[in-house]
């Protein structure tokens, strides 16, 4: 026998794309998203060296001075420069948004996962529990849990991260579930792996670009949330800098034709359109909805 | 009669003609052609069968003889005439008006080829009225004629139902009398039968056949059965790679075949072992019953395998034999009776039986397609079940991924990739050295192969055999495929409903006398020589009258 | 016959059900909420200066010395009643909201009436033409949509369209005095905004509904049966789409709800979202009670609509075997 047809298959050029290729492929719209993400995260950790003025520094005797060489976007109502308070709200808004998804990713994922695993009536109960908390619309229950128990950045974050992570766990247990359901799972339960072999191997790594890519969009969902709170006046409370109060603060201004108070509201959608970007491009590349394409 | 058929057809002028067809289509950014320069003829009454394996073109084909490509494909070059008119060359509002009247098209999957939200004779005679120049009642009574040529029970209000309101053979013939309502020049048959069982699958066929004759339409019959356009086609176009290998009448091709592309289509059908004498006993199962809830699935069933032997369980969607197999793998549980492992009781679940005992009985999968962690390696993959079982670690679980891989016939090179760089086949052959890799005695093998093209097929299984061979591994053999059985199985079992039917040798099981369902199973399996249709057709009829 | 129509009935009940048992739930947990006050609540609401007694009578005000099941019943039976007790004000809660809840759902009614058919036109012409200008437009407005904040949208288009092109009052305070012509003029701003807000998510929803219907089978069937695109949307997509774009409207007419809030602050809207967002910072709990079991009753009609309109339109479930 010749030794060329003793493997009837032979592994040919299996051309598997190299990281230089994966980056030869980003679209504008993903590099034009991980630059605004490399902006804001940058603003957010050198707030207080790239800041021209501190965050709660009253540096004019006039509130809502106008722009200038001096405070390039003029000064708030209370005086304090309005680009500096713009620089540090970026560390503010974004790390507790950031904090927050981190922390209903952890719940909602966790249980998501364990729900679609053990079924039963782990599932039934779980599920039923997060449909009920969902027949509530967020922003109303969100209201209603901070009047209750008080606008700390601490139950901000603890309150905002329970209802989204309702959320979370509806995706990651249909995703999981989806998974569940396929063979390869049962193959593996047929071999006699154990629960936590299956959730590591089998289930989370076809979960996983799903999960991250919604983690950025769940990230805009909340940064949006905590921004509209803010701009009611129930969110972070003064004298902290945050975009969606810097809106209310301002919104005087808007009545004289003066856009300055529109400027953290384009900030809050710039960074919100470039992390969808990234978050869409993403789960083109990881072949997440390469379902989508029967 | 087929001689006076034959006689007709030499006869006419073409009434459908490709010329030199090229069809391109968008494969990753770049145009690759698809189907590569065919041409045949039509002449009125005439049936054209075009097989081949799947990739090879042949939906494109089918399609384009109605003058459409499908989303994301172009016409490259080439001709379709019909009756003398450049399809491709007319614009798209005359080729509509065509399709459904002077050509009509029988898709595969009726069931979702039917709109769910209209009642069969607004769908059956749409065409007719709205193109075809019949009057609503004139329509209705064309279709009601229609529906009990083609066998519909009650064809008086079998219009009134909805699409999900009748079976799928049914909705299949309903089909046909869509494409006939028109009295079509043409109509295109693209797998029509592929979805159903044997048993539906020969009722349609006959329905179908004897529709084609009455009306002396020509057609396009698509398939990847062979047996199939034997019954079928005057003439059959073998297809590979977009291309037209051999043209021939169905005698000739069947008897004669030129092309060893050909030649190898018809050697899928060869027998590969011979009934065995009895070999010890491996596995028992005993008056083992099983429910979904409240449905029975399995009712007292009781089946032997021994070593090294291959028992075919066979049966139709719905039969329970899938269940039987997950059932001996622990994969679900009976509610009474007992499963025997080399004498010794099973545990009914997977998570109450022993490692030992899990390692020494494999189960296969259909599809490998879901069967195979997309995100794991092929390494992982086979290498898994060898530290898991055998604690193999290093170079020594190394050595023995490659060794897995060439014992499936696969280059050990391909233990790099990923399930989704491979092809149909060679996933299943994955999913093989991942049972092989336990060391098993017992591999259940759930339709392991009626996910592939015949000719891979064909080698998967002589590759089984040898492996039976080799390691003596015992396998219960899960298919709808009577030609599977025939040619792998020492020992057959039938199922039908959840019991069994029948069981013994291959010799005995296969030939007469036959309890009523094998004979009805056994009688529907289409044969390879072209007269086995009629021969059903006048049996069934006598039978009928008797 | 009867039997025949058993499945649909079944399946309309079980949602009802569901229905009213996340309506018993989340009154529940808009109920218990408040038994999660802190234990410094009443002090804190009432002063430092707060004797033992006044903390007692403030405690027996809210009822919060009986025991929870026979509070929960009692409120309740009240709120079905209409009435939401006294506000911390001292005012009763049901005069303060009542009008309010009024313009409110004069507001979201309006909205409606102009996003819903704008919408689902607008999806379906997203759909026919995909991949083509409109559907790229469509894709960038909704990106837009649920990237930028709502309030943005709101100053954005006041300034616009209130003070550099002085078409509309920068304002709605309307007053149960006004015309109803005067009335229109001043919500005109709000009830763009919100469609605004709205369209792109319900039009996106749409075009994935159509989408996904035209991508079938039986599509491609009625083209190749010679069927006209037009005759393929109208007579084969589109019955087959009711269901699923009544869903998408309801859905989204839920989602109005929330967004409803944000506007009315805005616009100093006298609507009920602008009085919960008072109540919440001044931690009236009596007006916020009431607010949220207003917020979600319609917001669980609005979903349940939803179900109960898709089950009624599936074919399979219309026409038992």
């Amino acid at each position: 026998m010749a030794l060329s047809s003793m493997w009837r298959q032979r592994a040919a050029d299996a051309t598997r794309p190299g990281l230089l290729a994966t980056i030869r492929r980003i679209p504008p719209t993903a590099w034009f998203g991980f630059a605004v993400i490399l902006l804001y995260g940058g603003a957010a950790l050198l707030a207080p060296w790239v800041a021209p003025y501190g965050e709660n520094e009253v540096v004019s005797q006039t509130p809502f001075a106008p722009w200038g060489a001096e405070f390039w976007l003029g000064t708030d109502q209370l005086g304090r420069d309005f680009l500096s308070r713009i620089i540090f709200g970026a560390r503010n808004s974004i790390g507790i948004a950031l904090v927050t998804t981190i922390l209903a990713f952890l719940i909602g994922g966790t249980l998501g996962i364990v729900a679609a695993t053990m079924r039963g009536w782990t599932d039934q109960i779980l599920s039923r529990l997060v449909d009920s908390l969902m027949s509530i619309p967020d922003l109303i229950f969100t209201l209603m849990l901070l009047a209750i128990f008080g606008s700390s950045v601490f139950n901000l974050i603890v309150i905002i991260a329970v209802i989204d992570a309702t959320r979370v766990f509806r995706l990651a247990r249909a995703s999981a579930f989806n998974v569940v359901t396929l063979e390869f799972v049962e193959a593996a339960e047929a071999r006699g792996e154990k629960l936590p072999w299956l959730v590591r191997q089998e289930i989370l790594p076809n979960i996983l670009p799903v999960l991250v890519s919604e983690f950025g969009l769940r990230f805009c969902f909340v940064f949006l949330s905590i921004a509209a709170l803010s701009f009611l006046g129930v969110g972070l409370q003064p004298p902290m800098a945050e975009w969606g109060s810097m809106v209310r603060d301002n919104a005087a201004l808007i009545s004289s034709g003066d856009i300055t108070p529109l400027i953290p509201a384009a900030a809050i959608a710039l960074l919100t359109v470039g992390v969808n970007f990234v978050a869409d491009w993403y789960l083109n590349e990881t072949g997440g909805l390469s379902h989508d394409e029967g | 009669m087929m001689k006076v058929e034959d006689a007709k057809v030499e006869a006419g002028p073409d009434i459908f003609s490709v010329e030199d067809l090229r069809i391109e289509a968008q494969i990753g950014g770049r145009w690759a052609e698809i189907v590569k320069g065919i041409s045949f003829q039509l002449k009125r009454g005439e049936v054209l069968g075009l097989v081949g394996e799947s990739g090879a073109g042949k939906s494109t084909i089918g399609l384009a003889a109605l003058g459409n490509v499908k989303q994301g494909c172009r016409i490259a070059g080439g001709r379709v005439s019909f009756r003398g008119q450049d399809l491709f060359a007319s614009p798209e509002n005359i080729r509509r008006k065509l399709r459904g009247t002077r050509i009509a098209y029988v898709a595969q999957s009726a069931a979702a080829s039917f709109n769910p939200a209209k009642r069969l004779m607004d769908q059956v005679t749409e065409a007719a009225v709205k193109r075809g120049g019949q009057s609503k009642a004139e329509a209705k009574r064309n279709a009601c004629r229609l529906f009990r040529a083609l066998q519909l029970p009650d064809p008086e209000i079998f219009g009134d139902r909805y699409p999900h309101q009748v079976s799928g053979g049914q909705l299949q013939r309903a089909m046909a009398a869509m494409a006939l309502i028109c009295e079509p020049d043409l109509i295109v048959f693209d797998e029509p039968t592929t979805a159903l069982d044997v048993t539906t699958q020969v009722e349609v066929l006959m329905a179908v056949r004897n529709a084609i004759e009455t009306f002396g339409v020509a057609a396009i019959y698509i398939t990847h059965d062979l047996a199939i356009v034997a019954q079928m086609a005057d003439r059959i176009a073998v297809l590979r790679y977009g291309e037209i290998v051999e043209q021939g009448p169905t005698n000739q091709i069947l008897e004669n075949p030129r092309h060893s592309y050909t030649r190898s289509l018809w050697a899928v059908r060869e027998i590969l072992t011979e009934p065995s004498q009895k070999t010890r006993t491996l596995l028992r199962v005993d008056r083992v019953s099983a429910f979904y809830g409240l449905l029975q699935v399995l009712d007292d069933v009781s089946l032997e395998i021994g070593r090294a032997e291959t028992v075919a369980l066979v049966g139709e969607s719905g039969s329970g034999k899938s269940t039987l197999g997950r059932l001996i793998a622990g994969l679900k549980e009976p509610e009474s009776g007992s499963v025997t492992f080399d004498g010794v009781s099973c545990p009914p679940s997977v998570s109450t039986r022993s490692k030992e005992l899990l390692r020494r009985i494999q189960i296969i999968y259909q599809s490998a397609d879901t069967a195979l962690n997309p995100r794991h390696t092929v390494r992982k993959i086979i290498g898994r079940p060898l530290s898991f079982y055998h604690g193999a670690t290093g170079e020594n679980r190394e050595a023995r991924i490659g060794e897995l891989l060439k014992l499936v016939e696969l280059d050990p090179a391909f233990a790099d990739r990923l399930p989704g760089q491979l092809s149909g086949g060679q996933r299943q052959r994955v999913a093989i050295a991942r049972a092989l890799a336990a060391n098993p005695e017992l591999i259940v093998c759930d339709e392991i192969t009626s996910a592939l093209d015949q000719i891979v097929q064909a080698d998967i299984l002589k590759m089984l055999v040898s492996l039976q061979e080799k390691l003596g591994i015992s396998y219960l053999f899960i298919t709808h495929d009577i030609a599977t059985v025939k040619a792998i199985a020492n020992h057959v079992v039938v199922m039908h409903r959840g019991q069994i039917v029948e069981q013994g040798p291959k010799a005995d099981v296969l030939s007469p006398p036959h309890p009523e369902y094998t004979q009805l199973l056994l009688s529907s399996v289409p044969e390879m020589t072209s007269g086995w249709l009629d021969k059903v057709i006048s049996d069934r009829r006598k039978l009928a009258a008797a | 016959m009867k039997s025949a129509y058993s499945p649909i009935f079944r399946l309309i009940a079980g949602r009802l059900a569901l229905g009213i048992l996340s309506l018993v739930i989340v009154s529940l947990v808009i109920f218990l909420a408040v038994s999660m006050l802190p234990g410094d609540f009443a002090t804190a609401t009432l002063g430092r200066s707060a004797t033992p007694e006044t903390v007692a009578a403030f405690r027996e005000r809210l009822g919060l010395d009986l025991p929870w099941y026979l509070r929960y019943f009692a409120w309740l039976g009240h709120a079905i009643a209409g009435d939401f007790g006294q506000s911390f004000s001292g005012r009763p809660v049901g005069q303060i909201i009542g009008p309010r809840l009024l313009n409110t759902l004069y507001l979201a009614a309006l909205t409606a009436l102009v996003a819903v058919p704008l919408a689902v036109g607008l999806g379906i012409v997203a759909a026919l033409y995909r991949n083509r200008l409109p559907d790229r437009m469509l894709s960038a407005a909704s990106l837009a949509s649920i990237s930028v904040p709502d309030f943005f949208f709101a100053y954005v288009l006041m300034l616009l369209l209130a003070i550099n092109l002085g078409l509309f009052p920068t304002l709605a305070s309307i007053r149960p005095s006004m015309g109803w012509d005067d009335k229109l003029y001043r919500m005109a701003l709000p009830v763009l905004t919100l469609t605004l807000v709205i369209l792109a998510h319900m039009m996106r929803n749409t075009r994935a509904a159509i989408i996904s219907i035209m991508s079938r089978p039986f599509i491609e069937m009625a083209k190749l049966k010679g069927e006209s695109p037009f005759s393929i949307v109208v007579h084969h997509a589109l019955p087959n789409a009711i269901g699923p774009i009544a869903s998408v409207v309801a859905i989204n007419l839920a989602y109005l709800v929330a967004g409803v809030v944000v506007i009315e602050v805005v616009f100093v809207y006298p609507g009920i979202g602008q009085t919960m967002v008072d109540a919440v910072r001044n931690r009236d709990i009596p007006v916020i009670q009431a607010c949220a079991l207003i917020f979600s009753v319609t917001y669980i009609l609005l979903n349940m609509i939803a179900d109960i309109v898709s089950i009624v339109s599936n074919p399979r479930l219309l026409h038992a075997r």
